[in-house]
């Protein structure tokens, strides 16, 4: 599993290096670009099973490069930027990051990170029960269990949950769980969000002030994760 | 372009003040004409000149100065009522009366522009003498750690060889702690300079308080290892529209600071509730709390407590600050006469009650 082989496009030489020891340390196979030019045509090339994108490239923006790449390429994109505003994560995410760091970033978050998206990319999408540590999520009989005791949902916390579950491991924006859970016409109802993230928790969390699945991304989204 | 306003608004302010004093003198004069010779009445009308040029511009003071020999000639010289004057002796009189009143007003004239003077070269002084204070403690700040992390690294790269696996480690750990506190005051750098920059453009949404104490202060774990927190939340709380990203600022340099300051293990308290329509979130601690005459300065941009040993650029207080004004809300600080310090932020926002929102 960790042969895999993962495309740097980053410009600054320090960083690379850096990611270079630690992803090929950690058993990774490692290829880099400084450039969006030369980003885009390595990973044509030679496609990586995983991509880790700068944002602040010299010769065009990170933005448009993942634009260009998710024409034809679906596996996970990581951006790693130090622009630490809500406003460029939520967008890189609309485009189809399937995450972000920002630096300077723990190159363990980084490496969980990776092997999240990874693992997430690999998995078979037929199964219809998420099994998450003492929490199951059966996606047919649309039940939630918690230590095997049944949990009560409403029909919006049911969607809230599968949505999240189904994604897990990945950063889902506030405006895309309105969308999908309520409709077009709520995106901008994020009180609608808070009110049931927090009667998810409730039910869900086995402390809901200190969430272990539905974790709180400052100002951009909310993220399932599953202990690994 | 506000100020010139103002000063123009003011010098007409100056002639109808420096008119009406004259008239008011010279009528007051007038009606006690009887008991009271024209020669005092030119003294009484000097004294009046003489304090208008105590306080107003040169023009305003020349025109009191004119308008009083005017009235002086006319109403009270024999002959009254004209301009003529009867004798050699009043006519230098009145002469003499306008230089001295002239004179009079340009000498104070020139005396306040010198006063002037002094005060903006005094002023710049401070500026100058904050500035340096600023520079040293930023430089300091900066430093120490770049110090640290290149002194460590020579050591590491130098002769690996003679160092024991103990020293590395430990050279080793100084670099990870020195990195985080560069990185701690890069931020706030770029903070300040967000608020300096005067375009802080707030993102609001709802914002879940209890979401956002809690998400703050698990950021904090490794700081408040040795401080507990503990988190009070008014129950049924409202959700309030706020900028999440500046809060998470706010409660985090207010935390973080309560940790550096405070002895092990003091507690730190946050408490949340919602008073008139206003956000209020208090950060209490048990610690020593704040010398009384320094409350109000801890805000003030570099601003460092005088007996401060740790390390700090004095910006956490004051990107609190700012942040919370950008809210249109208040910070302020007192001590709690049990010990310890309190910080209270009140906030007016926009406010969305949880029950209405759970019917589906």
């Amino acid at each position: 599993m960790n042969s895999a082989e993962i495309l740097i496009i980053d410009d600054e030489v320090q960083i690379r290096k850096l990611l270079e020891i630690t992803l090929q340390s950690n058993g990774y196979k490692v290829n880099e670009a400084g450039t969006a030019k030369d980003g885009l045509i390595t990973s044509a090339n030679h496609p990586p099973d995983l991509i880790i994108l700068d944002l602040g490239l010299p010769d065009e923006s990170g933005h448009e490069v993942l634009r260009k790449l998710r024409e034809w390429y679906s596996k996970p994109v990581i951006i790693l930027s130090v622009q630490s505003n809500e406003e460029d994560i939520v967008k890189a995410l609309d485009n189809g990051a399937n995450d972000y760091l920002v630096k300077p970033f723990r190159t363990g978050e980084l490496l969980a990170r990776i092997r999240s998206a990874l693992r997430e990319a690999a998995k078979e999408e037929n199964d219809p029960v998420i099994n998450c540590n003492d929490l199951q999520i059966d996606l047919s009989l649309r039940t939630v269990k918690k230590n095997n005791d049944l949990i009560k949902l409403t029909a919006t916390e049911y969607s809230l949950l599968a949505l999240l579950a189904k994604n897990k491991g990945k950063v889902l924006t506030h405006q895309y769980l309105l969308r999908e859970v309520w409709g077009p016409g709520y995106v901008s109802q994020s009180q609608y969000l808070r009110v049931f993230i927090a009667q998810l928790r409730k039910k869900i969390e086995t402390d809901p002030n200190t969430p272990e699945f539905i974790l709180t991304e400052s100002g951009v989204g909310y993220r399932f994760v599953a202990r690994e | 372009m506000a100020t010139w306003i103002s000063y123009k608004a003011n010098k007409t302010q100056q002639y109808l003040i420096s008119i009406l004093l004259i008239a008011v003198v010279a009528a007051i004069c007038f009606s006690l004409s009887q008991y009271i010779g024209y020669h005092v009445v030119a003294l009484l009308l000097l004294v009046t000149v003489s304090f208008i040029a105590m306080f107003f511009d040169i023009l305003p003071v020349l025109l009191a100065a004119f308008l009083s020999a005017l009235i002086w000639n006319v109403f009270f010289i024999p002959p009254r009522f004209s301009l003529s004057v009867g004798t050699t002796e009043d006519a230098l009189f009145l002469a003499m009366y306008f230089v001295i009143a002239s004179v009079n007003a340009a000498l104070t004239f020139k005396i306040r522009q010198i006063e002037k003077k002094e005060v903006k070269k005094e002023q710049k002084e401070n500026t100058l003498k904050l500035y340096n204070t600023l520079l040293n403690s930023l430089s300091h700040e900066l430093r120490t750690p770049i110090s640290t992390i290149i002194g460590a690294t020579d050591n590491l790269i130098a002769d690996a060889t003679k160092l024991s696996d103990e020293n590395k480690e430990e050279l080793l750990t100084e670099i990870s702690k020195a990195s985080f506190r560069l990185n701690r005051q890069v931020e706030n750098l770029l903070n300040m300079s967000r608020i300096e920059s005067g375009f802080l453009q707030l993102k609001k949404d709802w914002v879940d308080v209890n979401e956002l104490l809690y998400d703050v202060v698990k950021r904090l774990k490794e700081q408040t290892q040795h401080h507990p927190v503990s988190i009070l939340v008014k129950e049924n709380l409202p959700l309030f529209k706020l900028d999440f990203g500046l809060m998470e600022h706010v409660l985090y340099n207010l935390i973080y600071n309560a940790t550096i300051y405070i002895p092990k293990y003091s507690v730190i308290t946050v408490k949340a509730s919602c008073i008139n329509e206003k956000l209020v979130i208090n950060v209490e601690d048990t610690g020593n709390g704040f010398p009384e005459d320094e409350t109000e300065k801890v805000f003030d941009k570099f601003y460092r407590l005088k007996n401060s040993k740790t390390g700090g650029t004095g910006l956490g207080l004051s990107i609190v600050k700012g942040f919370v004004e950008a809210h249109d809300g208040t910070v302020r600080l007192e001590n709690i006469p049990e010990g310890g310090a309190k910080f209270t932020i009140e906030i007016p926002a926009e406010i969305s009650c949880l029950s209405s929102l759970k019917n589906e």
